[in-house]
């Protein structure tokens, strides 16, 4: 057998099948949580205002509701997850949490719809082909992930490398200080080509288009069950990345380098392992997926600012906690998990409570999730490094 | 010209003076061992020459090459294997991919497998055990992995430090055979040993080293003979 073995196949895509498993686990072991949930409180005043307002017990409305979400909570997951995948990696290296993954992933989007929306200034977003129309998108995928990427080689080399003997909390701080010198930047940078701090994404091709997979009886109503091709391609893009990285990180040379020096720099340097060159890849591809990331985030959710990297910056550090910082299958779950948790909150919370507290509450679960695991469960939920094989 | 040579070498670490003028050379197709006790400094002197330390002053200089600012990849390459205390078994890359890593500077897969079939030629345990994690492994057979993987990008020097550690005695035995055997191929070593009688046994020429300073220089066989080192590290009156 080649110690280098060419691509495998299977090894390609055995992870997207697991990937998949999980993510259909998970949303039935939170839609059954939901279901009882609504059970119970249908016997209560929430279930008789529900059936005075709309002649619908609790029960059914959130059934009939529940594929919608799953199928929403996939979609932000997903991007948690490529999020996600950028801390998880470096902590795994470097053992230090980069705080400023959530501006290269900002710089990714901006940088991406910038450059649909100057393709949009010369008409050529307009009369594209359906083709060409997914051809730009790649192309601002691309162009995204480079500049992010490439952004988090610099910020590696020019704000922690010098500061590596120093105790872990001067790179931490170096690291904050860094996220908002590039919020700022991003929003001077913004701000005077046009005067304004925010882009809207172009819209374009078939990407808003709803694909009708059918309508689900509610009482006297029905409610709409379909996916938007927007959501398609975030999930198929991450899906495909994603699947990329297991390979890289488990089959190729770098790869294994990277593991290596995961577990032990000391004695990959004894290897002829560049250690600074493998730490310098190990930010590149989290630069990579944050960009990505951005992009795709842009694409689904439409406006972005100089500040839309914080909240899922933050939202994939808690999934990076979840899944046990250090280890990419936990990254990977956690952003599923947590995307999935925050979407259902977000629709249910509302009618479950009467209309108290609605889906701009979401967030608690979110953060509760990373004070709970790091109170209980600090190694997260799979609890190893990132070392070890995804 | 000797092959390795150190020239007045001192090291810290932080306010700690490890080594304090450390002078000593290794000669192509020799076996040096370095021995002393515990925290005399003989990791010290193999992790300064091998560049995981920069040596505070002084020069290392390995085939006439002045080393001592080069980081321990650009070492490595230059053909000086370093296989460290305690091993530094990857935990949960396979025998398969500790050995490839082993080969990290090595671009030619044709070369690798032969190398491997090499070491599992050596060591045929480590065949048997191909895919399994190396943190899985006893700790004999990843002494047996450690060197294997130290010899894969076939180095000029090979410096093992404490290869018999936590070993059953017939398990020294056969890494000290294994030690006579590359020698004998041609490989040069410097052995940095606690087990100061079965180093002595092996090796042409040994150094003494105490408090980061060197006592000692003189043949295996005189340093056997000599009273200090029958006291002090071969047990004898």
């Amino acid at each position: 057998m080649p110690p280098f073995a060419a691509v495998n196949i299977r090894e390609l895509i055995r992870p997207i099948g697991q990937l998949l498993l999980f993510s259909l686990g998970s949303a039935g072991v939170l839609s059954a949580l939901v279901l009882v949930l609504a059970l119970i409180l249908d016997q209560t005043a929430v279930g008789l205002h529900l059936h005075d307002r709309y002649n619908v017990s609790l029960a059914t409305y959130t059934l009939v509701n529940l594929p919608q979400v799953v199928i929403d909570g996939l979609t932000i997951g997903f991007v948690y997850a490529a999020i996600a995948l950028g801390y998880t990696m470096v902590y795994g290296v470097l053992e230090f949490i980069n705080f400023a993954h959530s501006e290269i992933f900002a710089v990714g989007a901006f940088v991406g719809v910038e450059l649909l929306i100057a393709l949009d200034h010369t008409g050529l977003l307009r009369s594209a082909s359906l083709g060409m129309a997914y051809a730009y998108l790649t192309l601002a995928l691309l162009m995204g992930m480079a500049a992010a990427g490439a952004l988090a080689v610099t910020v590696e080399r020019v704000a922690y490398r010098p500061l590596r003997g120093a105790a872990r909390l001067v790179p931490l701080i170096s690291a904050i200080g860094v996220s908002f010198l590039l919020q700022d930047v991003i929003r001077l940078v913004e701000g005077l080509t046009t005067g304004q701090f925010n882009r809207i994404m172009p819209t374009f091709g078939n990407f808003d288009r709803r694909i009708m997979l059918g309508r689900l009886a509610l009482g006297d109503t029905t409610v709409p069950l379909g996916i938007s091709v927007k959501s398609i391609i975030v999930i198929t893009a991450a899906v495909l990345m994603l699947a990329g990285l297991n390979y890289l990180v488990n089959a190729t040379r770098m790869g294994k380098a990277i593991r290596a020096v995961a577990q032990d720099r000391a004695t990959a340097s004894l290897m002829g392992i560049n250690v600074n060159r493998i730490i310098s890849l190990t930010f590149l591809i989290g630069g990579l997926l944050g960009g990505a990331a951005g992009v795709l985030y842009a694409l689904k959710f439409t406006r972005i600012d100089p500040f839309v990297g914080f909240f899922p910056g933050l939202k994939a550090f808690t999934a990076a906690v979840l899944g046990g910082i250090g280890n990419l299958t936990g990254a990977l779950l956690g952003g599923i998990v947590l995307g999935m948790l925050e979407t259902f909150a977000g629709s249910f919370l509302g009618v479950f409570t009467m209309g108290a507290a609605g889906s701009e509450y979401k967030d608690i679960f979110a953060f509760s999730i990373l004070i709970l695991v790091l109170v209980f469960r600090p190694q997260g939920l799979m609890g190893r490094h990132v070392g070890q094989k995804a | 010209m000797s092959l390795l040579s150190l020239t007045d070498v001192h090291s810290f670490y932080g306010h700690i003076h490890a080594l304090k003028g450390i002078s000593l050379t290794v000669e192509e197709g020799e076996i040096v061992t370095l021995i002393g006790s515990n925290g005399a400094g003989k990791s010290t002197t193999l992790r300064t020459v091998s560049g995981l330390m920069h040596p505070g002053s002084g020069r290392v200089e390995f085939d006439g090459r002045d080393i001592s600012r080069m980081e321990p990849h650009a070492i490595v390459a230059a053909g000086l294997g370093h296989v460290p205390e305690g091993r530094g078994i990857f935990p949960t890359l396979t025998v398969r991919e500790n050995l490839e890593m082993g080969a990290f500077t090595v671009r030619d897969p044709e070369a690798v497998r032969e190398r491997m079939a090499y070491g599992f030629e050596l060591f045929p345990r480590l065949k048997e055990r191909i895919d399994q994690h190396g943190g899985t492994l006893s700790g004999g057979e990843q002494q047996m992995l450690a060197i294997a993987r130290g010899l894969m990008m076939q180095p000029r020097l090979l410096m093992l430090d404490e290869p018999s550690m936590g070993l059953a005695p017939v398990l020294v035995e056969l890494i000290f055979d294994i030690v006579t055997m590359l020698n004998d191929k041609g490989v040069t070593i410097l052995l940095v040993e606690q087990n100061a009688l079965m180093a002595l046994s092996v090796a042409h020429r040994g150094y003494v080293l105490q408090n980061g300073e060197l006592v000692l220089n003189d043949t295996a066989a005189n340093l056997r003979r000599d009273p200090l080192v029958r006291t002090a590290y071969l047990g004898m009156a």
